[in-house]
């Protein structure tokens, strides 16, 4: 029973990824064909010759979206439990939230020039935990069996998705202040928000999510208290998380007090990001200490 | 000569007071939040005493003149070395320079009345004006008050002001830190952890002695260790067959408290351990202990009981060692307990599961001098061979004897034990106070804004707004407040 679950959980894992990746191709396409030929002048946008491909893309990602959650809620049921005790399911959960996230997003704004980098991130992401990071389906270890796995893994994955999001606006925003300060803005550039407000975007997304962050660490601490015996004890994992917590409290600090804007923002906001992923990648691979549950 | 010393005198103030208003800057608030991020990176790359004393050894060994040296620099001991802790107390004496005057000043603001309307309020944002109907001002007063604006009336005008809890959440969000600060310190200096492994069926009396390792505060003294008795009735472990992953542990206990002459019976479980006052019992590690009974030449009993083998991988491989000193020439085994018997080529035998399905002792039998009186401490689970021959070599089934010469050993059977942890933590209740009062106030000061409206009525209606650092989302309130005054709905 419990195994024709996890079968059917990697079908729907697949099936997502192929849709994915159809959606990637809409929305490569979609960007490219934008582009119209350009004339003496300058080049320029049509949106209106894209748009059947813009909906197919869309579409595309919803019905990837669809899909995952499917091989997600399989994955828990094959397990008898939440889907967040190893790196895969991590991985696989991440995608899922960070697609959703998209897809709510853009029911307010226009956010379909972000649609090329979430699709290929998440097939990366997807590629990635179906080749090296699978493991079969398993129950829980003692540790881990506690309500505050819920609580605490669920909100650290939410965080870091937004964390994620925000560095790529912050990297965005380097690589168009780059390409404005040697000249215009290439033609599928232009359809990028301006400077200002991807500035904005970027630190809006870390003020709301650096509070679900705190609450995430503090929730773990709350865990590590009944299952470990100590709420804080420099575990690498604890650590990192509490660098990470320190490097985005920096970046907040920098910008709403000492008034950082732009270019050097976007710098320490990228560092934030960066050492959130070390602390995915690094210490669940090859760390050491307690939170060692990549499976691998 | 008096003038000579009246110099350094005013220096040395006005050098203090130079270095305070460095420290409490922002920028250097700034730096010092950054360092203490990177000063934490080293412990969690290099093993540190307080997690991984092994690793720490296995350093040492490796390298020895490296290791010297990075211990010279607190490398295993990153967070309670001198740099660290230097740089996160100036971190927190800047916060509290921050933050204190910051205090005084909000409560200060927050009792006065907002500032009277500026007389050109043409020149302020959001500003819109229109010929009005007469009541705006009326209106105003109601819309105000049903918002919460605090607000000052005079002449025609209303000036209001909202969002105060922007900077009070900031305060309270700065002020929790130090309250999970004072947490820690309380827990360090009043607390105690302690650990003890206990076979199942044997009873454990918490006293000092008892436990295998003990580490106390400053402040804490012996006699604060509660009286209490507890005996491991049984124990259960439940595996995957497929895997050998552990699904469940489960330990129940008799406990008998101090001035108590019941016995209460309890579960302890990996996350949900014992209370006892305010000591924490918990279930951190289990094993196998093999019983063995170990004979002279004239058959006299020289050993008998339990001996604690360290597990050594998912299929609870463990291994220890069997010390005779009484025995003339000394003896001493070591062994290898295998739960699942398999055969394996390589190590002359392997456990499959990690459950006692099909027990079986690989022994090796050493005679010669155990080195005990030498005065180097020993690890209990390792024996040192060097002046020692191998005199034996046998796997053994519960029941089995082996007989070597000068004596016999005979494996009666196994008793499972626990790794139970004993923790007093008592500034853990501040510091969880502290992180919910820096959730909440983090969430006040991140998503309230401070800002002021204000409205003068004379030939016509004049409003307009002012927010304290940037305010999304005033535009929409000011567009809200003027279609109210026109009566728009």
């Amino acid at each position: 029973m419990s195994r024709s679950w996890a079968f059917a959980s990697n079908y729907l894992v697949y099936s997502a990824m192929a849709v994915y990746a159809i959606s990637f191709l809409a929305h490569l396409i979609e960007t490219a064909w934008a582009v119209k030929v350009p004339t003496a002048t300058s080049k320029t946008l049509d949106y209106k010759r894209t748009e059947k491909v813009a909906r197919i893309a869309t579409a595309m990602m919803i019905l990837g979206f669809v899909l995952l959650f499917a091989g997600v809620m399989a994955r828990g049921i094959s397990a008898g439990r939440v889907p967040w005790s190893n790196m895969y399911e991590f991985s696989i959960t991440g995608a899922l939230t960070f697609t959703g996230a998209y897809l709510l997003a853009l029911r307010k704004y226009d956010l379909r020039w972000l649609g090329l980098l979430v699709s290929v991130s998440v097939l990366l992401t997807l590629g990635t935990a179906v080749t090296v990071l699978y493991v079969p389906s398993a129950p829980l270890v003692p540790a881990l069996k506690s309500e505050w796995l819920v609580i605490h893994v669920s909100t650290a994955i939410i965080s870091g998705g937004v964390f994620l999001l925000s560095n790529v606006i912050a990297s965005a925003y380097l690589y168009l202040d780059r390409m404005e300060a040697k000249g215009e803005r290439t033609a599928w550039a232009k359809r990028l928000p301006d400077l200002e407000t991807l500035d904005q975007l970027s630190y809006r997304l870390v003020a709301f999510v650096f509070p679900l962050w705190t609450f995430s660490v503090i929730a773990g601490a709350i865990w590590a208290e009944s299952a470990w015996g100590r709420y804080w004890g420099w575990d690498p994992k604890e650590t990192w998380a509490f660098i990470t917590w320190v490097a985005y409290a920096a970046y907040l600090h920098a910008r709403v007090t000492i008034g950082w804007r732009g270019r050097r923002a976007a710098w320490l906001c990228l560092f934030a990001g960066s050492t959130f992923l070390f602390n995915y990648v690094y210490v669940n691979i090859w760390g050491t200490g307690k939170h060692t549950y990549s499976g691998l | 000569m008096s003038q000579q010393t009246q110099i350094p005198e005013l220096d040395s103030v006005g050098l203090f007071r130079f270095a305070w208003r460095q420290l409490t800057s922002m920028r250097t608030a700034l730096i010092l939040l950054l360092l203490v991020g990177i000063a934490a990176i080293p412990g969690s790359l290099i093993p540190q005493r307080t997690q991984d004393p092994l690793q720490v050894g296995q350093y040492f060994k490796d390298s020895p003149q490296q290791a010297r040296w990075m211990d010279h620099l607190y490398l295993f001991d990153v967070y309670g070395s001198p740099w660290f802790s230097a740089i996160y107390i100036l971190l927190f004496i800047s916060l509290i320079g921050c933050v204190l005057p910051r205090t005084v000043e909000h409560f200060k603001a927050a009792r006065a009345l907002p500032p009277s309307t500026p007389k050109n309020l043409s020149r302020l944002e959001h500003y819109q004006s229109w010929n009005g109907q007469g009541d705006e001002i009326d209106r105003a007063r109601a819309w105000f008050k049903a918002k919460r604006f605090r607000a000052l009336e005079s002449e025609g005008s209303i000036s209001a002001e909202k969002g105060f809890t922007r900077e009070t959440g900031n305060l309270f969000f700065h002020l929790a830190l130090i309250l999970i600060l004072l947490g820690i310190s309380f827990s360090s200096l009043f607390g105690m952890r302690g650990e003890a492994i206990i076979n199942v069926g044997e009873r454990f009396v918490n006293t000092p002695t008892s436990y295998d390792t003990l580490m106390y505060g400053r402040l804490y003294r012996d006699s604060n260790i509660p009286a209490f008795m507890l005996t491991a009735d049984k124990f259960d472990a439940r595996y995957n067959l497929e895997t050998s992953a552990p699904e469940d542990y489960t330990l129940e206990v008799s406990l008998l408290r101090d001035g108590s002459t019941t016995i209460e019976k309890k579960v302890i479980k990996v996350n949900s351990p014992m209370t006892i006052g305010t000591t924490r019992v918990y279930l951190q590690a289990n094993g196998y202990a093999p019983v063995v009974t170990v004979r002279d030449s004239k058959g006299d009993v020289a050993f008998q009981g339990p001996v604690t083998f360290l597990p050594q991988d998912s299929n609870l491989r463990s291994i220890g060692a069997i010390k005779v000193p009484d025995a003339d020439p000394q003896i001493g085994f070591l062994g290898s307990f295998l739960p699942t018997y398999v055969r394996d080529g390589v190590n002359g035998g392997a456990s499959a599961f990690p459950k006692a399905l099909n027990p079986r002792l690989l022994l090796s039998v050493w005679s010669g001098d155990l080195g005990l009186d030498s005065g180097i401490p020993q690890s209990v689970y390792r024996m040192d061979t060097s002046e020692m021959v191998q005199i034996g070599l046998k796997g053994l089934k519960p029941g089995e004897s082996y007989e070597y010469e000068g004596g016999s050993i005979t494996f009666e059977g196994y008793v499972q034990w626990v790794n139970l942890n004993f923790v007093a933590d008592p500034g853990k209740h501040l510091a969880l106070l502290g992180g919910i009062v820096a959730i909440l106030g983090l969430l006040a000061s991140l998503f309230t804004r401070r800002r002021r409206i204000w409205i003068r009525v004379g030939n016509e209606v004049e409003v307009a707004a002012l927010a304290k650092n940037s305010a999304p989302g005033l535009e929409i309130e000011m567009q809200e407040f003027a279609k109210m005054l026109k009566g728009e709905k």
